[in-house]
């Protein structure tokens, strides 16, 4: 018992890594949200009419709709009208080159781990970092040119690229979808664009880094990615927070659009500040996030790698339309202390012959919850389609929970659906297996768990296979019961 | 190079161990004998520092050094490796990366360089062979769905590559066939050297007729009650344990007179 004890006060004691603040000047809009702060944050990008248009029947969705109340878990209050909606570097927003980018944001980035000026030079990486809620700068852009990629900033794809904004911004997710989404619609300040034309293979990782920075803030970045017929490319957002005592709320919303032939890897590596060990503080990260196949043979997966956030409520969800289409959901949610995850994903297999594949690993550790919500869908039209769902939870201590919640839904009776679920506990049988090889506590419960989650993280473009295996096991450091 | 003396431990606080004492010097192959819930795996348990004993009195010393004091990982640096009865099962884990991290902290703790990628696998190459241990068994997850057999060779493998001072074997023959116990043993052989030292654990003769070795102890109700040379295991297989309790159990009863 000592040693457990001696064990759980160095986790306790543990800092979350990313917690500084950044002394920069902000350009923050005034708490609240009314009609005047979506035309005002319209105003501060210079969006034309047809965007303020769309942002106001989002904001009326969002005044419409009640709080979701099915979750596992009690919604906290959140008061919508105590948050800033728009918080910016107060310098020139955008940058030509990174020599224009203030010193101390630059050094920012290297505190968590990308410097960019070295990212010119190394393959393979191009970012996209969102400061609060502006696009700094990205990386790599020319590069990308001239393949004909675009990879922008979700602002300057409105000026530069409006056709493709128009017509699929919200084709996904539509401004009516959830009250997150809708608030999102309203009052979304920046993200990432990406666009890959038809038999365009993107020859490099695409990247974006997400960092709440300023005070009272929330932050609402939307994410479009679109990949034309028979292309291929893979993303990948990262994101950090400060730590703060107030909670503060991240509601992003991505979508995807898969053509026929074409194939996007979407990865996760969430970080958010999860609060302290009582729970004080942390990101609310409630996050819409869904993909469309809309061709034959159209592939879309998610993996993500969710270890941060107070509370994570997201569903990575998947619209297989076209016939022999597939998607595919891989993730990785860790619950520490007083952390609470209800994650999952919801399938649709409206065409024929489509195939998905679920794999769900869950890790609660103190006394944290985490909740496996998901749903598979077989539409009328679905026939021959298949999935199969693997849902496991790892429990570390006596004080956690894990949960699961299955939804089978099944309209053609040629459709067949799969569901695999354990629920095993890290034993003290095999920490001392390790320990009596040599091998530490803390290195042990690494071990375990990556092994657990290794169907996951093989998922995962490998330098960021790496920073997520590091992640776990910090996020983990001590936590053995 | 192990001294126990006088060592007594409780688990639940139950004594389990009744003041054990036993010297074995580098080179040197002990068997300990004994019947069922007599104290053997206690004592393997407590000697690799299985943190739900209490030891309530006595010493163990490793070439001078206090083996007690030492958190489990550190007693496997320096050179304490137990074979387990029951080996676990670690999903996910392959067995060489696992090796490979082990190896590596004992090397650190040893003061002792890495180990280039490439001369790990030439070692892991050499040592397979040495104790005939399927190369496709050391690239799968750890114990993961092996056989009992497999589990047990898995042990004596490990056991090979990270080169213990002292190694302690509980019932390591216990459920092996015979041409399994046959390589085990035989594994076991080639590792004996005049630097290291190997406790043996077990149930019955039948592992000493592979592996001879130069002392038997008898556990009985947490203590030794008899110690010997091969021969005693013999006469063990032949009376069974029963005299040796009746002995005890008289020798108690005039004491307490």
């Amino acid at each position: 018992m000592e040693k457990d004890d001696l064990m759980l006060e160095q986790l306790a004691n543990r800092e979350y890594e990313f917690g500084f603040v950044t002394a920069i000047d902000m350009d923050i809009s005034e708490i609240g949200l009314n009609e005047d702060t979506v035309r005002f944050i319209s105003a501060k990008k210079n969006e034309p009419q047809w965007l303020l248009d769309w942002r106001m029947k989002g904001f009326k969705a969002f005044q419409k709709q009640e709080m979701p109340q099915w979750q596992n878990f009690k919604m906290p209050e959140i008061d919508f009208q105590s948050i800033s909606y728009y918080a910016a570097p107060k310098q020139q927003a955008k940058y030509a080159s990174l020599d224009e980018v203030d010193p101390e944001l630059l050094r920012t980035f290297e505190k968590l781990g990308i410097p960019m000026s070295e990212q010119k030079h190394l393959a393979g990486v191009a970012v996209d970092v969102v400061f609060d809620s502006v696009s700094v700068t990205t990386t790599y852009k020319k590069h990308l040119n001239e393949l004909g990629i675009i990879f922008c900033s979700i602002s300057d794809a409105v000026k530069e690229h409006p056709e493709l904004i128009q017509k699929y911004l919200g084709s996904v997710v539509p401004h009516t979808d959830n009250v997150f989404a809708s608030l999102n619609t309203a009052v979304f300040s920046d993200g990432s664009f990406v666009y890959i034309p038809k038999g365009v293979r993107c020859p490099m990782e695409l990247s974006t880094y997400f960092r709440i920075n300023a005070e009272n803030t929330g932050q609402f970045e939307r994410t479009l990615i679109i990949a034309d017929e028979d292309s291929y490319v893979s993303y990948l957002e990262g994101c950090t927070a400060p730590m703060r005592d107030e909670n503060q709320l991240h509601a992003a919303v991505v979508e995807l659009i898969a053509m026929k032939g074409a194939e996007i890897k979407y990865s996760t590596v969430q970080n958010w500040y999860p609060g302290d060990k009582e729970g004080k503080g942390g990101i609310f990260n409630f996050v819409t996030k869904r993909g469309a196949c809309r061709g034959e043979r159209a592939k879309i997966s998610w993996t993500q790698v969710e270890t941060g956030s107070a509370i994570t409520w997201k569903y990575p969800s998947i619209l297989l339309q076209g016939d022999y289409s597939s998607g595919e959901f891989y993730s990785v949610a860790v619950t520490n202390n007083m952390q609470i995850a209800d994650t999952g994903t919801k399938i649709y297999h409206l065409g024929a012959h489509t195939k998905s594949r679920i794999i769900s690993k869950g890790i609660s550790a103190g006394k944290g919850q985490n909740s496996y919500r998901g749903l598979v869908q077989m539409g009328p039209k679905a026939a021959y389609a298949r999935n199969f769902t693997q849902c496991d939870s790892l429990l570390i201590g006596d004080l956690c929970g894990a949960h699961t919640f299955p939804y089978i839904e099944s309209k053609n009776n040629t459709a067949t659906i799969e569901h695999e679920a354990t629920t095993s506990k890290i034993g003290e049988d095999q920490v001392f297996y390790l320990n009596q090889r040599g091998i530490d506590a803390e290195q042990a419960i690494a071990l375990i768990v990556n092994g657990y989650a290794k169907d996951v993280l093989n998922q995962l473009p490998m330098e960021f296979a790496v920073e997520a295996q590091k992640l776990l096991s910090l996020t983990l450091e001590g936590s053995v019961g | 190079m192990l001294s126990i003396k006088n060592l007594h431990a409780n688990i639940e606080g139950k004594e389990i161990l009744k003041g054990i004492n036993l010297e074995v010097k580098a080179g040197e192959v002990h068997a300990i004998m004994g019947p069922n819930g007599s104290g053997k795996s206690s004592l393997a348990s407590v000697l690799a520092g299985r943190e739900n004993y209490e030891i309530t009195e006595g010493e163990v010393w490793l070439d001078g050094k206090n083996l007690l004091d030492m958190k489990p990982e550190v007693r496997a640096r320096e050179g304490v490796f137990l074979a387990f009865q029951y080996p676990v099962e670690i999903p996910g884990v392959s067995n060489i990366n696992f090796l490979r991290t082990a190896l590596s902290e004992i090397r650190i703790h040893r003061n002792l360089p890495p180990l280039s990628a490439k001369e790990f696998l030439k070692m892991t190459k050499e040592k397979q062979a040495l104790v005939e241990f399927e190369a496709k068994l050391a690239n799968r997850s750890l114990n993961q769905g092996f056989s009992g057999g497999e589990k047990k060779r898995n042990e004596v493998f490990q056991l090979a590559m990270l080169e213990p001072k002292l190694s302690i074997l509980d019932e390591t023959d216990s459920g092996l066939d015979i041409d399994a116990l046959r390589i085990v043993s035989n594994g076991i052989n080639k590792l004996r050297s005049a630097d290291n030292a190997f406790v043996l654990i077990t149930h019955y003769q039948r592992l000493l007729e592979y592996i001879v070795p130069d002392f038997v102890h008898v556990l009985y109700n947490g203590q030794i009650v008899r110690s010997g040379t091969k021969e005693l295991a013999l006469e063990l297989e032949e009376k069974g344990y029963d005299w040796l309790k009746e002995e005890f159990h008289g020798n108690e009863s005039i004491n307490k007179i």
